[in-house]
C-alpha cells in the first residue's frame, strides 16, 4: 500500500512540474507583482510594498468603463444565450427532417475565426462615407435613422458587441444541449403525456430539471468565458478600446503590459487579480444557487 | 369501465434497406374486456403486446380498427384525454421529483373545473400513497428506493387521479422473484380495492395465470386464445398456446393417430376415439402421466427430482421434441431407479393432440 503510493506520487511528478512551472508559479508572481509598488521590469526595481497599485486600479476611470462593460457583457450575454440556445435546441430536437442541415448551420459560426466574424460584423454595421452598412439599410427601410453602431453612441456599441458575443459562444451551447436533451429518455415524455401535461409544463418540470447539471456548466463557463472576453471586442472596435469606451478588464490588463499606456506590470497585475475575485465569488454564488437546482 | 377493442390493428413502415415491408405488431385484434376485471396480456417478447397496451392507452394511433371505453370511441383520442393510468415497465419516475411530488404531478395537471385545491391534492395523494403502502416514503427521492418501493410509487402515480383504465406494462420484470410473487398478490388487492379495469402485459406465464381473470394468448401479432387462465391451460387450441402455458413446459411427442388409437414410437399409447388416422403432435401436461408397471408408453429413466410435496421423473423418448420428459407424480408413488426404464399411462384430460403442420388443435 505504501509502496504504492509512493509509485502515484511518482506517476503524478511529471503533470506537476508542467503545472507548478507554468501555472502556480506565474499565478503566485502575480499575486506578488500586485502588492509591489512601481515596479519596473526593465531595472526589476520597486520602491515598496502595499495595496497602491489597486487604489490607482480602481480610481483609474478607464478601469471603472473597463467593469462597467465587462458586467454588462456578462449580465446581457450568459443568460440571452443560455436561453436562446434552449430554444433553439429543443426546437431542433422536435424537428426531424433537415435536422442535420439545421444542426450544422447552428454549428458553422464555432469553426469561424473570431476576427473573420468580427470583420463581417463591421461590414453589416458599420456606417462609411460610401455606404450605411446593411443594418441600417434595415432600419430606414423601417422608417428609423440611421445608427452608426461601430463609431456611435455607446448603447449601440454596445449592443454589437452583445450580439456578436451571443452569436459567436451560441453554437458550442447549441451541441451540447441537444445532445442533452437527447439523452433524456422518452419514457418521461410518454408518462408526462398520458397524465395530460401540458407542453409547457412539460418542459418546465421534467425536460429543464433533467438537463439541469448541462445548464449549470454552460452558465457557469459563459460567465467565466464573458467576463475573459476580450477579442470580441477588438475584432469589432480595434485595438485602442480605452477610447472607444469598449475596452474590458482583460483588455485593460493587456492594455496596461504592452498597449500604448502598456508597461505597467503592476497595475495589470492588480487588476488581474481584481477579475480573479469577481470571477471567483460569482462562481461560488452559482456553485451555491445550484444546489438548489441542479439534479444530477 | 368496459374496453372494446374492434378489428385493432398496427402496422409499423419498414425501416433500413434489408428489411422490406411493413411489420403487423398486432393484426385484427377484437376482444371486450368485461368492467373491473384484470386482464394478462400474455406472450414471448415481439408478439405484439406492448404495442396493444400502447394503442389503449393512446401512446400510438392505430393503423385501422377502434378503441371504446364503455360506449366511447376512443380511438382518435390523445392519450391525456382518455383517463388512462399507465405504469412503465421502467417505472418512469421522475429522478429530480420526491416521491410526494411523482404522484402529485398528474393532480398538478388538471385544469379548469377540476382543479384541486392544495389541501383536496395533499388528501388524495395520500390516499393513492396508503392504497400501495409507502405512506413513510414520501420525501424519498426515486433513486433512494428499492426496486418493489418504485413500482409502488409508480402505481400510486397512476392511480392518483382515478383513471377509467390501469395499464401496466411488464409491471414485475424488474424485480426479483420473491418481490415479484408479493407485487402480484399486491396488485391484485389493489385491482379488487378499486375496482379499475385493469389490462396488464407480461411474457410470464405465471405471472398472467397467476393473478388475472382473463389471459390473452398472443404471437407475432395474432391473438391466439382468450379465456379464463385454467380454461386456457386445460384447453390450448393449438400447440403454441399449449407449449407456452405451465410450468415444467408440457412435453410434446411425434405420434400418429390409427384406427382410434395414438401410437407414439410404435406403441398404442392412448384411445382417441373419432381421430381420423394422421399423423399428429400430442402434448402431455407433466401432471398427465401416471406411473403403470404395465404402462404402454416406455421411457428411459434419467433420473428423480423430488421437491417436497411431488416427485418430478425426468426421462427421454426418442419421439420426444423435449431434451427431457418431466412428468410430476405424487411423492407417495415409489419409483424404482435401479430399472433403466420408467413406465406411464397417460390422463387423457392431459394429453392434447394437435395438427402436425398447423398446430391447430384435433383433439
Amino acid at each position: 500500500m505504501e509502496k504504492n503510493n509512493q509509485k502515484g506520487w511518482l506517476y503524478l511528478i511529471p503533470a506537476f512540474l508542467f503545472l507548478g512551472a507554468f501555472m502556480i508559479y506565474p499565478l503566485v508572481d502575480v499575486f506578488v507583482y500586485s502588492f509591489e509598488e512601481g515596479y519596473n521590469s526593465a531595472s526589476q526595481t520597486f520602491f515598496g510594498v502595499g495595496s497602491y497599485n489597486y487604489s490607482y486600479v480602481l480610481h483609474d476611470p478607464y478601469f471603472l468603463q473597463a467593469v462597467k462593460n465587462t458586467f454588462l457583457l456578462v449580465i446581457i450575454t450568459v443568460p440571452l444565450s443560455t436561453g436562446l440556445a434552449l430554444l433553439i435546441s429543443v426546437g431542433l430536437s422536435s424537428i426531424r427532417p433537415l435536422r442535420d442541415l439545421f444542426q450544422t448551420i447552428y454549428f458553422l459560426p464555432y469553426v469561424t475565426n473570431t476576427l473573420a466574424v468580427g470583420l463581417v460584423f463591421m461590414i453589416l454595421f458599420k456606417k462609411t462615407a460610401y455606404s450605411d452598412g446593411l443594418i441600417n439599410l434595415l432600419i430606414n427601410a423601417f422608417g428609423g435613422s440611421s445608427v452608426d453602431f461601430i463609431d456611435g453612441p455607446y448603447w449601440a456599441k454596445m449592443f454589437v458587441l452583445c450580439f456578436y458575443t451571443i452569436w459567436v459562444v451560441m453554437p458550442f451551447k447549441i451541441l451540447i444541449l441537444t445532445s442533452a436533451l437527447a439523452s433524456v429518455n422518452q419514457v418521461y415524455y410518454n408518462a408526462a403525456r398520458v397524465d395530460g401535461t401540458s407542453r409547457f409544463r412539460i418542459f418546465r418540470r421534467i425536460t429543464v430539471p433533467m438537463i439541469s447539471p448541462m445548464i449549470f456548466y454552460l452558465v457557469i463557463t459563459g460567465f467565466i468565458g464573458a467576463f475573459k472576453a476580450y477579442s470580441d471586442a477588438v475584432a469589432l472596435f480595434g485595438t485602442d478600446l480605452n477610447a472607444a469606451e469598449m475596452n474590458t478588464i482583460v483588455g485593460y490588463v493587456y492594455d496596461m503590459l504592452y498597449g500604448d499606456s502598456g508597461g505597467y506590470p503592476s497595475y495589470a497585475s492588480s487588476a488581474a487579480i481584481i477579475l480573479f475575485a469577481i470571477v471567483l465569488t460569482i462562481t461560488c454564488i452559482n456553485l451555491l444557487v445550484s444546489r438548489k437546482h441542479v439534479h444530477y | 369501465m368496459k374496453i372494446t377493442l374492434q378489428n385493432l390493428t398496427k402496422k409499423f413502415p419498414a425501416r433500413g434497406k434489408k428489411e422490406r415491408g411493413e411489420v403487423v405488431a398486432v393484426n385484427d385484434f377484437n376482444f371486450e374486456i368485461p368492467d373491473g376485471e384484470l386482464v394478462g396480456l400474455l406472450g414471448p417478447s415481439g408478439c405484439g403486446k406492448s404495442t396493444t397496451l400502447n394503442l389503449i392507452c393512446g401512446l400510438l394511433k392505430p393503423t385501422a380498427g377502434k378503441i371504446f371505453f364503455g360506449e366511447d370511441d376512443v380511438t382518435g383520442l390523445p392519450p391525456e384525454n382518455r383517463g388512462v393510468g399507465l405504469v412503465f415497465q421502467s417505472y418512469a419516475l421522475y429522478p429530480h421529483l420526491t416521491v410526494e411530488q411523482n404522484i402529485r404531478f398528474p393532480l398538478e395537471n388538471l385544469k379548469g373545473p377540476d382543479k384541486l385545491s392544495k389541501e383536496k391534492m395533499r388528501e388524495k395523494v395520500y390516499e393513492a400513497a396508503k392504497l400501495v403502502q409507502i405512506e413513510g416514503l414520501m420525501e424519498r427521492r426515486p433513486g433512494e428506493l428499492s426496486g418493489g418501493q418504485q413500482q409502488r410509487v409508480a402505481i400510486a402515480r397512476a392511480l392518483v387521479k382515478m383513471p377509467r383504465v390501469l395499464l401496466l406494462d411488464e409491471p414485475l420484470s424488474n424485480l426479483d422473484a420473491r418481490l415479484r410473487l408479493q407485487t402480484r398478490e399486491e396488485i391484485r388487492r389493489i385491482q379488487k380495492e378499486t375496482g379499475i379495469t385493469t389490462v396488464f402485459v407480461t411474457h410470464d406465464q405465471d405471472e398472467a395465470m397467476s393473478i388475472s381473470d382473463r389471459i390473452v394468448v398472443m404471437k407475432d401479432g395474432v391473438v391466439q386464445q382468450i379465456g379464463k387462465p385454467q380454461e386456457v391451460y386445460d384447453n390450448p387450441v393449438n400447440l403454441f398456446v399449449a407449449k407456452f402455458l405451465g410450468t415444467p413446459p408440457i412435453n410434446v411427442f411425434e405420434g400418429s393417430v390409427k384406427n382410434g388409437r395414438l401410437i407414439i414410437g410404435g406403441d398404442a399409447v392412448l384411445d382417441t376415439p373419432q381421430v381420423p388416422d394422421c399423423r399428429v403432435t400430442a402434448a402431455v401436461r407433466p401432471e398427465g402421466f401416471l406411473l403403470q408397471e404395465d404402462g404402454p408408453l416406455q421411457c428411459n429413466l434419467s433420473r428423480l427430482e423430488v421437491m417436497g410435496r411431488d416427485v418430478s421423473v425426468v426421462s427421454a423418448h426418442p419421439c420426444c421434441e423435449n431434451a427431457a420428459i418431466r412428468s410430476i407424480i405424487s411423492a407417495e408413488n415409489q419409483v424404482d431407479l435401479s430399472s433403466p426404464t420408467v413406465r406411464f399411462a397417460l390422463k387423457p384430460t392431459k394429453t392434447f393432440l394437435f395438427h402436425q403442420e398447423t398446430g391447430e388443435r384435433i383433439r
